[in-house]
């Protein structure tokens, strides 16, 4: 892993519209943002601000309109859709809303996942899937289905998935939006402790204050522009 | 990688088994169904060739009247005689004619009785068909000139009057003749027509012409043609002779017919392929709609699935994958219900080989042949539907509820 502190992700001018015209809507209107290596960005703001538009693109998901996006110093604007899927599948991971697992699929499967598409072995596969339920605390629970987990556990199963790949950096798009207070602090910690321990950048949306206190960066949307850009003194990130 | 999307696909496929089954119960139904025509088809091929082989090889018939397969009327041609017979003999080309006259007739045995085809004929007869004797022996020369009440007797008929016993040397009674069982006759099977062969009683032609039927009528003769004649020239040379013994001028019309048997046997082989060729059409169209089933229920799959589809994508999947994945469950499917399809269609097969009383034959080459096309319905079906899964946006796609 380069080192710590270097930029990782690079916006500069990022725009993206939607639809044509009259009704054009533009979700991010000339966004510059640098996230460096092992950060950990909360990003706040009203609905429909651009939070999800700027995550997408982050995550190559999606495409800017216009604008540069940087990836460890490279043009990746351009990239098309196989290029960005390899990106997501050697850098990212996403932990979502509402969990996004495989129905009827056991955690240990859930978090195998990416792995088949890295072309790993079985063997390795499921010795890493352990391994990242482990770090998520949930060892024992391997071959429950996602139905016969709580919520909590299961955006750990999610959380699992992320990291199993070995991402540098984990996405995740209101990853408590679906959880009470105690499941959502449990989670928080646990991203904490990824950025600490494993120097992992996390790039974070929520809505509550709370949440947003465990970053070391508060990054506040407005009508698809930065607003604010300021560090936390409460947390620091990983060093 | 491939081993690999193949398990994920069983995987997937066995998670929703009832699905999965439903999506392939077309193709199963298809493929079954041709199968078993095709099998029952090929069986009662082998049926009409075994039963070929049945009427001896070079046989023609011999029947008074224009046509044998003319509208009932047999005109006032005149019948056969045993001199006819004996004539026919003398001819180089003719290796054996065998003169036939038949009656059906009540056989009585203790308590036992039963309905049987009664032919009459002479020694000769049993070599112009092919046919032995298994247990006792067949009636000589100076019995069948005698007109003796010696009889031979199929196996059928055996097991309705004597069940398992030794039939040889009992005597059953014919309207009023008391006549002694000389001889088992070997199994013959059905014949091309369907009827069984071996319910039969095969006495001396004389015996059944002075005390059953009381007349000297001789109603068709088997020829055997000799070795190296063609049938062609053996018919040529019997229809000689035969209008000279009928005193037939010349530019007058035959007043009975020469019949190749081996030749009608190979027209209804030949209807029996055109039908089972059309069944079988039919049964692959409905293979084709079973097709439309996998693409159809594949295509609400992937619509059902646009989360999952979404979600691979997010961890990197590429839309090659996706479509591989696609691409693969339904070959999996089709393939197993190609399977089911096989196995099914082979039990029905059996069951109706059993029933209609012909060979169970099943053909490698159209088993293989339905297990490729299952494939093949696969790939060409599932194809539409994978690649609309593989073009799935991940963000709609992730976003769908
Ligand atoms: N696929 C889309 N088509 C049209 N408009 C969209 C689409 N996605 C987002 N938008 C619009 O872009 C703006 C930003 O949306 P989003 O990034 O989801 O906001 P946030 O996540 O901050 O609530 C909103 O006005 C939204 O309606
Ligand atoms: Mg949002």
């Amino acid at each position: 892993m380069a080192s710590s502190g270097a930029p990782i992700i690079e916006f500069r001018g990022i725009r993206r519209t939607y639809g044509t015209g009259e009704a054009e809507v533009r979700a991010l209107d000339g966004v510059d943002l640098t996230i460096r290596r092992s950060e950990f960005i909360a990003i706040m703001g009203p609905s429909g601000s651009g939070k999800s538009t700027a995550m997408n693109i982050i995550g190559f998901l999606d495409r800017p309109t216009e604008g540069t996006y940087l990836f460890e110093g490279q043009d990746v604007s351009e990239l098309n859709r196989d290029q960005r899927a390899l990106i997501r599948r050697h850098y990212l991971g996403f932990v979502f809303q509402g969990f996004n697992l495989l129905a009827r699929t056991s955690a240990q499967e859930n978090v195998e996942l990416p792995l088949i598409y890295k072309g790993m072995g079985r063997a390795e596969r499921a010795a890493r899937a352990a391994e990242a339920l482990a770090k998520v605390g949930l060892q024992g629970r391997e071959h429950h289905d996602p139905s016969e987990l709580s919520g909590g556990q299961q955006q750990r199963v999610a959380i699992a998935r992320a990291l199993a790949g070995d991402p540098e950096v984990i996405l995740a798009d209101e990853p408590t939006g679906n959880l009470d207070t105690t499941r959502s602090r449990e989670i928080m910690e646990l991203l904490v402790r990824l950025n600490r321990e494993d120097g992992i950048t996390i790039v974070m949306v929520t809505h509550e204050e709370d949440m947003a206190a465990h970053a070391g960066r508060l990054v506040t949307f407005i009508d698809g522009r930065v607003a604010s850009d300021r560090a936390m003194p409460a947390r620091r990130a990983a060093r | 990688m491939i081993w690999e999307t193949v398990r994920l696909a069983l995987q997937a496929i066995l998670r929703n088994a009832l699905r999965s089954f439903l999506t392939v119960l077309g193709v199963v139904i298809g493929v079954a169904a041709v199968i078993a025509m095709v099998t029952i088809g090929q069986g009662s091929s082998d049926q009409v060739t075994a039963s070929v082989a049945s009427l001896g090889t070079n046989v023609l018939i011999l029947r008074p009247g224009r046509a044998m397969m003319g509208p009932g009327a047999r005109d006032d041609a005149p019948e056969f005689r045993l001199a006819d017979a004996e004539a026919l003999n003398a001819l180089s080309a003719v290796a054996a004619a065998a003169p036939v006259s038949s009656s059906t007739l009540t056989a009585v045995y203790g308590n036992a009785n039963a309905t049987t085809l009664v032919t009459g004929t002479d020694t000769s007869y049993l070599d112009v068909l092919n046919w032995s004797v298994v247990r006792g022996r067949g009636f000589t020369d100076p019995e069948e000139r005698s007109g003796a009440a010696a009889c031979l007797i199929g196996e059928t008929l055996r097991q309705k009057l004597f069940g398992n016993t030794d039939p040889t040397g009992e005597s059953i009674r014919l309207r009023s003749v008391s006549c002694e069982v000389v001889g088992l006759l070997q199994v013959k099977g059905a014949s091309t027509f369907g009827q069984d062969q071996d319910d039969t009683i095969i006495v001396p032609i004389r015996m059944l012409q002075r005390r059953v039927t009381g007349t000297t009528d001789v109603s068709s003769i088997r020829v055997a043609l000799a070795p190296g004649v063609t049938t062609a020239r053996g018919i040529r040379e019997i229809e000689a002779l035969m209008r000279e013994r009928r005193r037939i001028g010349i530019g007058e019309d035959d007043d009975f017919s020469v019949t190749d048997m081996a030749e009608i046997s190979s027209m209804l082989t030949g209807i029996n392929n055109v039908l089972t060729g059309l069944l079988s059409a039919v049964a692959a169209v409905s293979l084709l709609v079973g097709g439309i089933g996998i693409m159809n229920i594949m295509l609400v799959s992937v619509t059902e699935r646009t989360r999952e589809i979404g979600i691979r994508l997010a961890v990197g999947a590429q839309a090659r994958q996706v479509l591989m994945q696609f691409l693969i469950e339904a070959v999996v499917l089709s393939l197993i219900g190609g399977l089911i399809g096989i196995l099914l269609g082979l039990a029905l097969a059996y069951v109706a080989a059993q029933f209609m009383a012909i060979p169970f034959a099943p053909s490698l080459s159209v088993i293989l042949l339905a297990f490729v096309f299952s494939a093949f319905v696969g790939v060409v079906f599932g194809f539409f539907p994978a690649r609309s899964a593989a073009r799935l946006d991940p963000i709609e796609a992730l976003r769908y509820q």
